[in-house]
């Protein structure tokens, strides 16, 4: 009963050092645990595989760097994806600091394929506005991007010769930490113009984005940390995502554990004050 | 690694320690380290919107790269990059909330803003958000059977995720109801649109502990990667 009690009034800090020991011990140790890759993941998987090479994918970047650690694994998984099967890449953002992000995330994927800029990739930059620039997009590029980011006139760059509006992109791939982000590009590019959407999404934010696969609303869905793992299996790539997912499965089982304990507890002197007739209500005085 | 982006990692790493160590108890260091990262990010966003939102598109439509203002009628057409002026002026508005007397004038750049947001997102909202989902719900069958090789099978699967599908939203929906005291079966339905409710609010928690957790993830193996590793291989010693 002793262990009970001591259960029940664990410090907090005892937790807090428990999960910083089973995140940090995998990512020192990878264990190589198998991902199972979801329906959602494939079918951005098998869409992206089912375009005709040189097909133009319009790829979003909604998010910053707080939610980068979930987030930008993924965008190296589908960017690696689009070149290994010679797609044309057109990168913008709806957040400030998403296009200095998409930056850093093509300095790493130029180094291992054989692309140049302004012939098989694009960086737009950041534009301000939300559904607004989404419904711009929709009637004009050039318009809404006149120069892409380094101030290099869109029209002058082959990538863009025959993008004129968001009809002439193959599949837009969002990956959003919030809105603008996975909404607005549904309730715009998809209601209004019927474009094919990928999502890659925090893994806050994913359950409110099931309703729109259920739909067709969006072709598939990567959510948070696991998503971009899946993405990094299906295409045959031990990335930081997977290497994450040991660390990411070890601290749920510890989490899980003391949910387990914490309940168990609970009941054991729930019962046990029930007994000695202090009221059923009484519950421990546990911090955790 | 260079000598400033050593630097930049070990301040980086300090801050970093300075917040995690608020998990022990609140501390002199959590609250340096919390006070810049708010004086920080606010003097980034000035700096970032003026550069970003104002200077392309505002003042160099408006004076261009010679820094001439614009003709108000040029060869008898209207000069459009004035109506950027319209929009400077809308701005400017939202400021006189600053000045009590005046605060009045905000109103209309916010009304401007409210109406235009209303206007637009009235219609893909209905339609993204509402028609589809209904749609999406309505044209689902309790019964699913499939083609296949040896004939006609009844999917037990679909046809049960189907069915759960309508009677969570249904149940749900019901829950939401409070024209009617939830008696009978309408507080039976009511009380399953609870439960409904619960399992959903118990997904989005798990994903948002799975969120955290990947934040604290990344967090290590900064720590590990950049700022120990980092370190060491700089120096030579790994």
């Amino acid at each position: 009963m002793k262990f009970v009690r001591w259960l029940a009034d664990i410090d907090r800090r005892i937790l807090f050092l428990l999960i910083a020991v089973a995140v940090v011990v995998p990512l020192i140790f990878p264990l190589g645990m198998r991902v199972k890759v979801t329906t959602q993941a494939q079918n951005i998987y098998d869409q992206v595989e089912s375009l005709p090479a040189g097909s133009r994918i319009l790829v979003s970047f909604d998010y910053d760097p707080a939610a980068a650690p979930e987030v930008h694994p993924m965008a190296l998984a589908f960017l690696r994806h689009c070149f290994a099967k010679k797609h044309k890449v057109i990168i913008m953002a709806l957040w400030p600091q998403g296009a200095q992000l998409a930056v850093s995330a093509m300095a790493e994927i130029s180094r291992e394929f054989d692309i140049v800029y302004g012939r098989d990739y694009v960086n737009l930059g950041y534009k301000p506005g939300g559904d607004i620039v989404i419904k711009s997009l929709g009637s004009s590029f050039p318009k809404v991007f006149p120069t892409d980011m380094a101030g290099e006139p869109t029209a002058n760059l082959p990538v863009m010769a025959r993008v004129r509006n968001l009809k002439d992109i193959d599949l837009v791939m969002d990956l959003s930490a919030g809105d603008p982000g996975i909404p607005a590009w549904v309730r715009v590019a998809n209601a209004l113009y019927q474009r094919k959407i990928a999502g890659g999404c925090t893994a806050v934010s994913a359950p409110q984005f099931f309703p729109y696969l259920q739909t067709g609303q969006l072709i598939g869905l990567l959510g948070g940390l696991r998503g971009a793992a899946e993405y990094e299996t299906i295409i045959g790539y031990a990335g930081k995502a997977s290497r994450r997912m040991d660390a990411q499965s070890i601290a749920h089982l510890v989490i899980i554990l003391f949910i387990i304990f914490a309940n168990v507890s609970y009941f054991i002197l729930r019962r046990q004050r029930a007994e000695k007739g202090e009221g059923p209500k009484a519950g421990p005085s546990a911090s955790a | 690694m260079d000598g400033l982006t050593l630097f930049g990692t070990w301040l980086a790493a300090i801050l970093t320690l300075c917040i995690l160590s608020f998990l022990y108890k609140d501390n002199p260091f959590y609250k340096f380290a919390e006070y810049l990262f708010v004086g920080v990010s606010a003097g980034f966003w000035i700096a970032y919107n003026f550069h970003n939102l104002l200077v392309p598109n505002l003042v160099v439509p408006l004076f261009g790269a010679d820094g001439a203002l614009p003709k108000l009628v040029e060869e008898g057409q209207l000069d459009l990059r004035l109506l950027t002026v319209i929009a400077g002026l809308l701005g400017i508005t939202m400021l006189f909330r600053f000045f009590p007397k005046v605060a009045w004038v905000s109103r209309y750049g916010i009304a401007f803003s409210v109406g235009l947001g209303a206007g637009l997102a009235f219609v893909v909202y209905l339609q993204a958000n509402c028609i589809y989902q209904i749609w999406g719900t309505v044209r689902l069958s309790p019964v699913v059977i499939t083609e296949s090789a040896t004939g006609w099978t009844f999917d037990w699967g679909a046809s049960l995720a189907n069915t759960l599908l309508i009677i969570g939203v249904v149940s749900a929906l019901v829950y939401f109801y409070f024209s009617k005291e939830h008696k009978g079966v309408l507080g039976a339905t009511a009380r399953l649109g609870i439960w409904f409710l619960m399992v959903s609010f118990g997904a989005a928690f798990g994903y948002t502990v799975m969120a955290r957790i990947s934040l604290l993830i990344g967090r290590m193996e900064f720590l590990i990667d950049d700022w120990i590793k980092g370190t060491l291989t700089t120096l030579g010693l790994l």
